[in-house]
């Protein structure tokens, strides 16, 4: 249908010029500039970790002080989770996707979404202001009185920064919910829908419900520590463990909107690389509202050993075994896609066979951290640190690069070389789980998360993790190697490249500006390989 | 008046008013976060809560909430009139709304200076002979009254634009999405001040 050079009235071709990117109202474009922001910021949160991990080469604390560790660590989360895993999936992939998976036009509000990216840029310059101006030392989670009484770096700043990321997340998920309820084309109804379009809309319950409670949490904390308010100070009977409470309703399910957009894209891959109908589609779906749902309930988990009643603990211990459920039958059921399916072995299956596996590895620790008993010993260790690293890198950037890989030509135009997709997917699996899997093991033994310097009989496991953490690096600088040397060659991808359903592989690559000539009309079940090739073969 | 990614006026018109809704259930969690403290603070403190609500003006509290409760009524009349193509009710309608919003702002004016002159803003200058506690329910008061207050300005700058629009005639019974989402918006205000005026100022004044 089309060939190289054939379609320049595509998106990246009309109008030329700086301004018409930053002015933007194309959802395509707009997807665009997020995913070179969040590159920068995963390029930055990655220079941080390579820092922690050169300090936890040798037991001594010998590279950083330990004030300078501690806004090390805390600028390596705050970066990697606010302004890269946050807005990853969603606001590229997402962005690009979610329309044209629908079928319409653009997003329903297209000025909301380019304001989202603004907002989005100044949250992370704030940010990156507070960095330069000395840097936050309160850890991520910016914890009171850590935030408000007792520290004397630039919360203020880094949380302002996090407040106004969190808006352009909130305008994400708006989009995308009314976008999903009112845009889609005749005939595609919701149990037509990709699953990646289920995932989406259950990311986008989690954002516009948590976002604005850690919201008017830092608001709070930001008039405790500017306008002298007393709001969490124990001074005046205030409760510090409020502000947890109040956190982790947001961040809890924040997880899920790292971890839900990455499940949407294997659910994509594992049909498209096995050509089948995914197995138990509608459970599928299902699943991923319960995980958005349930999501919402297990916050306490958090706080096992913060002062909470040991009642409402094992309420939180039973839910949070409860969510495990509907993970487990997003990988089952991916499992028994692939049994008996036409696996081809392309690059995305690379990605899609490493996110499985490490996804399982990383969800049944959580079911560790969750049995109240066993938090008790592991909380605050390294155990801690590698489960949710197997989380939210190996499920969340896994999906992220697994969906990059497989919808670059939808979005460039350009294909990469297979063979360096696929060494890098072996780079970034080997070197991930040689980084984490003897964190398992180090905080098993005890080695609390957080210090510069550790015990001398916990050095052969750190430089293990240190070394995978350089394998890792190698593999995701390989990545952008060959991701933007592709940019420079002729368009040569064709519409449809692996051979995959849905709406988006039906219009030229790249698309054009509206998406769609004609107003498309659905009349097939998403994933119909099976229909498609028998169809096939009888022509 | 139909955008380039709509299909149809009727697509626009709901998928704008979806939005709105939308909008206010992320407002609803963030006001929630404060209700929670609130109730949290208040069972642990219910003294301080009794003492610190002695302080507000139920007068001047209760006057806010009728002049709200009629901004209410003149916003939803300026809808109708938008939707029957009435420029008159619309113009007429949207002006009373902005001036109940306005005084509204003015009264709570008049009660954060009394605030300040009588040391109940928290922080050093709070008067030290009160409960420290009373700080909380201080800090609590002006964070939720504060917020609400600022939601009242966006909604005043809201209605300025949207008569402006109306002023040209630019809604008729085919397109009245802004006027109604606005509407939208400011119920909601509305409605949290129903909430904070019987939790803040009337503790204690059932017998």
């Amino acid at each position: 249908m089309t060939h190289a050079g054939n379609n320049s009235g595509s998106y990246l071709d009309a109008p030329h010029g700086i301004a018409s990117w930053l002015l933007t109202k194309d959802h395509k474009r707009i997807a665009i500039l997020y995913l070179i922001s969040i590159t920068v910021f995963f390029m930055i949160g990655g220079l941080f970790a390579a820092g922690i991990r050169a300090e936890l080469l040798t037991p001594a604390g010998d590279l950083f002080t330990a004030d300078l560790y501690n806004k090390v660590f805390t600028l390596h989360g705050v970066v990697m989770i606010f302004f890269f895993l946050i807005p990853s999936i969603p606001a590229t992939l997402g962005n690009f996707l979610v329309p044209i998976m629908c079928g319409a036009k653009d997003l329903a509000f297209p000025r909301i979404n380019l304001l989202s990216w603004y907002l989005y840029l100044i949250g992370a310059m704030l940010t990156l202001g507070a960095v330069f101006m000395g840097g936050v030392d309160t850890g991520w989670t910016f914890y009171t009185p850590y935030s408000s009484m007792a520290s004397n770096t630039n919360v203020t700043l880094a949380a302002l920064g996090v407040f106004i990321a969190g808006f352009s997340s909130i305008l994400t998920g708006f989009n995308f919910i009314v976008t999903v309820h009112r845009m889609r084309a005749p005939g595609l109804t919701w149990f037509r829908m990709p699953l990646f379009l289920w995932a989406m809309y259950a990311t986008s319950l989690v954002m516009i419900l948590g976002t604005p409670v850690v919201a008017i949490t830092i608001l709070l904390v930001g008039a405790e520590r500017a306008l002298g308010f007393a709001i969490f100070d124990p001074r005046v009977g205030g409760d510090p463990v409020l502000f947890q409470h109040l956190f982790w309703f947001y961040s809890h399910p924040a997880v899920y909107i790292m971890i839900l957009p990455g499940m949407g894209v294997i659910s994509e891959l594992v049909a498209a690389v096995s050509r089948k109908q995914i197995f138990g589609y509608s459970v599928v779906a299902y699943s991923s509202l319960a995980i958005a749902i349930i999501g919402f309930l297990v916050w306490g988990h958090h706080m096992f050993v913060s002062s909470q009643s040991i009642y409402a603990g094992l309420v939180f211990s039973i839910i949070t075994m409860i969510v495990a459920v509907p993970s487990a039958v997003k990988t089952f059921n991916w499992a028994a896609t692939m049994y008996k399916g036409s696996i081809t072995w392309e690059s995305p299956t690379y990605w899609v066979i490493g996110f499985i596996g490490l996804f399982l590895v990383g969800g049944l620790t959580g079911l560790f951290l969750g049995a109240m008993g066993l938090d008790v010993h592991l909380h605050d260790t390294y155990f801690v640190v590698a489960h949710f690293h197997y989380i939210m890198v190996g499920g969340g950037v896994m999906g992220f690069l697994g969906g990059i890989h497989f919808w670059w030509p939808k979005m460039t135009g350009r294909t990469y070389p297979e063979t360096a997709g696929k060494i890098a997917a072996i780079l970034v699996f080997v070197g991930f789980n040689l980084t984490f899997f003897p964190q398992f093991v180090v905080g098993y033994l005890g080695m609390p998360r957080r210090y510069h310097a550790y015990p001398e009989e916990f050095q052969i496991l750190n430089v293990m993790s240190t070394g995978g953490a350089t394998v890792l690096g190698i593999g995701y600088l390989l990545i952008v190697t060959y991701l933007v040397a592709s940019l420079f060659k002729p368009r040569n991808a064709s519409a449809n490249p692996w051979g995959a359903t849905g709406l988006e592989w039906d219009i030229p690559s790249p698309p054009i500006t509206l998406n769609f000539e004609t107003e498309p009309i659905v009349t097939e079940d998403a994933y119909n390989y099976i229909g498609r090739a028998q169809k096939a073969r009888e022509n | 008046m139909l955008q380039h990614h709509f299909f149809n006026m009727g697509q626009q018109l709901e998928a704008s008013v979806l939005g709105m809704w939308v909008f206010l259930v992320t407002e609803v969690m963030f006001f929630g976060g404060l209700f929670m403290a609130y109730i949290l603070y208040r069972s642990m403190y219910p003294d301080a809560w009794l003492a610190g609500s002695h302080e507000l003006n139920e007068m001047l509290g209760g006057i806010n909430t009728v002049v709200l409760i009629f901004s209410s009524l003149t916003m939803a009349l300026a809808v109708r009139a938008a939707q029957v193509g009435s420029w008159m009710g619309q113009v007429v309608n949207l002006i009373l709304t902005i001036i109940f919003g306005t005084i509204f702002l003015v009264v709570k004016y008049f009660e954060y200076a009394a605030k300040f002159e009588h040391h109940l803003v928290p922080g050093p200058y709070f008067d030290p002979a009160r409960d420290p506690a009373q700080q909380l329910y201080f800090s609590l008061y002006f964070m939720m009254t504060g917020i609400h207050a600022l939601h009242m300005v966006v909604g005043i700058v809201l209605m300025l634009i949207i008569l402006r629009m109306a002023w040209k005639g630019r809604f008729s019974a085919e397109y009245y999405g802004p006027v109604e989402v606005s509407g939208l918006y400011w119920h909601f205000v509305d409605i949290v001040w129903i909430f904070l005026f019987p939790l803040l100022y009337l503790i204690g004044k059932h017998h």
